[in-house]
C-alpha cells in the first residue's frame, strides 16, 4: 500500500471528501471483490429501505439528499480500554480506503452488487483495545427527529440499533463503509458512516453510524424487537431457512428479469461458515 | 332529486370507463419508458415487477371500495342512478385484480405450479390474497342481466354480497404482507368497516322502522 494512497494526505483533500458525490482518491481494490457487474448508481442510490425517512423505497432519496452528515462524531462506549469520541474525518483517516464489490441481499427478496468504499470495521476495534470480557458490539443511528421525520411517528423504535458478533465484527469482510462507485457516500445509503456485512441481510447494515459500545450480553437489534419471529439476531443470509411469511430461497437481482437462487451465506460461507460451525442456523436465524 | 337525462348518465358512463382504465394505461406508459431506456419519473423504476404488483393490488383494493361506495352513496345523495355504474366499477375490481394475479404467477413464479402452491398453503398473506380473488371470481362471471334474470333477483344480490368478504380478504391480505408501518393497510381497513357498518346500520335501521305504514313511502323514494 505504498502508493500514498490515504485520502487524508492534507487538509484541503479532506475538506474536498466532505460533500456526498465529491470523488475519493487513493482507493485500494480489494480482493474480497466479487466479479460480477455492479448494479447502476442510479438504482442504488434511488431503491433502498431507510426508515427514519420513509418505509417507501424510492422516497429516501430524495428525502435524505439534505441530510447534515457534518459536524459528526462516533462515540466509543462499553468495555474497552480506549472509549472515545472520534470525529468523523479522523475516522475517515483511520485506514487505507478499499473497493469492496459485494453482493448485496435485502431481506424483502431484492439483491444487487455494490461496490462500496471503506475499510474493515476491525481497524476501528483495534483502536478502541476491546478488554476481553467484550463479546458483541452494539450499534445505534443518529437520532435526528427535525432531519428524519419518521424518528417523530412509531413505525420502530428509534433510534435504530443493531449488534455484531465479536467475531464477526472482526471479520475480514465486515467494513465500514464511507464512498460508493468512488465517491463519497450518497446520504441516502447511510452517510457519513454504515456498516456493511455482506453475508447477511441488508438491514443488519445500520446507517449514519453515531455510536458503537462493546458490551458482553447479546444486545437489542431493532428489527427482532419489532418481529422477533421474524427478524434474528445474526439474520444470515440462508436460502432454507424462509423468512415466515416469504420465501428466501430466490431473489431478484435489480436490473434481472428472472429469478436467482439465493445463496448461502450470501455466496460468503467459504470466508464466514466456521463463524457458525456447530450452530443450529434453523434456531439461530 | 330528479334523474339526470339518459344522455348524461351515457356520457358519464364513457368518462368513468376512461378514467378507471388510467392506472393500467400509466403503468403500461412507465414500461414502454422502461423498455426505451428512459430515466426519471416516467419509468418503472429499479424493481418494475414490484411496482406493477403494489400498484395493481392497490388499485384492485381501491375500486372494491369504490363499488362498495355506490349503494351508501346512492342513499345518501338521492341519486338512485348512480346504481349504473357499479357494475363497471365492480368489473375494474376484477380486471386489476386479475393483472395483480397475472404478475404473481407470471412475472414472480414463472408459473411454477409447486411453488404457489407452497405459497397458498404456507404463506397466510398469500392465502388471504388468493381468497379474496376467488371469492370475486363468481361475482365477475355473474355480472350480466342475463345471469341476474336467471338467478333471480334476490339469489343474485345474496351471491353478490361475496363482495363483503373478498374485500375484507384483500385488506387482510395487505396487512399480513408489511413489514412494518400498518398506516396505509389499515386506513383501507377502516373505510372498509365505515361502509360495512353503514349496511349494519341501515339494515338494523330498516328492520326496525319496517313497519306496513312506512313501506309504502321508502319505496317512492327508492
Amino acid at each position: 500500500m505504498a502508493s500514498g494512497v490515504y485520502l487524508r494526505r492534507n487538509g484541503w483533500q479532506l475538506a474536498q471528501t466532505v460533500q456526498a458525490g465529491a470523488k475519493l482518491t487513493g482507493i485500494v481494490k480489494s480482493q474480497s471483490s466479487t466479479a460480477e457487474t455492479p448494479t447502476s448508481v442510479k438504482d442504488i442510490t434511488n431503491y433502498n429501505n431507510y426508515y427514519e425517512f420513509s418505509t417507501d423505497k424510492y422516497e429516501p432519496a430524495g428525502m435524505a439528499a439534505n441530510f447534515r452528515t457534518r459536524p459528526w462524531t462516533v462515540s466509543i462506549e462499553g468495555l474497552a480500554n480506549k472509549r472515545k469520541k472520534l470525529d468523523i474525518d479522523a475516522i475517515l483517516k483511520l485506514a487505507p480506503l478499499e473497493e469492496r464489490i459485494y453482493r448485496h441481499r435485502c431481506v424483502e427478496g431484492w439483491s444487487m452488487v455494490i461496490p462500496w468504499v471503506g475499510f474493515p470495521l476491525s481497524a476501528l476495534i483495534n483502536q478502541a483495545e476491546p478488554l476481553g470480557k467484550a463479546k458483541f458490539v452494539a450499534f445505534e443511528t443518529v437520532f435526528a427527529p427535525d432531519q428524519m421525520p419518521n424518528q417523530k411517528r412509531g413505525v420502530l423504535e428509534w433510534p435504530y440499533v443493531e449488534g455484531l458478533r465479536m467475531d464477526e465484527a472482526m471479520h475480514p469482510l465486515t467494513i465500514l463503509a464511507i464512498g460508493l462507485y468512488d465517491e463519497v457516500l450518497p446520504n441516502v445509503d447511510g452517510a457519513p458512516l454504515r456498516l456493511v456485512i455482506p453475508w447477511k441481510y441488508g438491514f443488519k447494515g445500520i446507517k449514519a453510524i453515531v455510536k458503537m459500545k462493546f458490551v458482553e450480553q447479546m444486545p437489542p437489534t431493532t428489527w427482532n424487537r419489532m418481529a422477533s419471529d421474524e427478524y434474528g439476531f445474526y439474520s444470515n443470509v440462508n436460502p432454507q431457512v424462509d423468512h415466515p411469511r416469504w420465501s428466501q430461497a430466490t431473489e431478484r437481482r435489480i436490473g434481472e428479469f428472472r429469478k436467482r437462487p439465493t445463496l448461502m451465506f450470501n455466496g460468503y460461507g467459504d470466508q464466514v461458515a466456521s463463524l457458525y460451525s456447530g450452530m443450529d442456523l434453523r434456531k439461530n436465524y | 332529486m330528479r334523474a339526470p337525462p339518459e344522455k348524461l348518465v351515457r356520457g358519464l358512463k364513457i368518462l368513468a370507463f376512461l378514467l378507471c382504465l388510467g392506472p393500467a394505461f400509466v403503468l403500461a406508459w412507465k414500461g414502454l419508458h422502461d423498455l426505451f431506456g428512459a430515466n426519471g419519473r416516467w419509468t418503472l423504476g429499479a424493481n418494475p415487477i414490484d411496482v406493477i404488483t403494489r400498484t395493481t393490488g392497490r388499485w384492485t383494493l381501491i375500486f372494491l371500495l369504490v363499488t362498495l361506495g355506490v349503494s351508501p352513496l346512492r342513499k345518501i345523495a338521492r341519486m338512485p342512478w348512480l346504481v349504473r355504474f357499479r357494475r363497471m366499477l365492480g368489473l375494474y375490481a376484477f380486471f386489476y385484480g386479475t393483472l395483480h394475479l397475472m404478475t404473481y404467477v407470471w412475472l414472480d413464479k414463472f408459473f411454477d405450479v409447486h411453488e404457489m402452491l407452497h405459497d397458498i398453503l404456507k404463506r397466510r398473506f398469500i392465502t388471504a390474497g388468493m381468497a379474496a380473488f376467488t371469492l370475486m371470481l363468481p361475482l365477475a362471471l355473474t355480472s350480466t342481466r342475463g345471469w341476474i334474470r336467471r338467478l333471480g333477483g334476490k339469489r343474485w344480490q345474496r351471491l353478490h354480497r361475496l363482495i363483503y368478504f373478498s374485500a375484507a380478504c384483500g385488506v387482510v391480505h395487505f396487512v399480513w404482507l408489511v413489514k412494518a408501518d400498518l398506516r396505509r393497510p389499515l386506513t383501507y381497513g377502516a373505510v372498509l368497516a365505515a361502509l360495512l357498518a353503514y349496511r349494519a346500520l341501515a339494515w338494523g335501521v330498516g328492520k326496525w322502522s319496517a313497519k306496513p305504514t312506512h313501506t309504502g313511502a321508502r319505496s317512492s323514494s327508492g
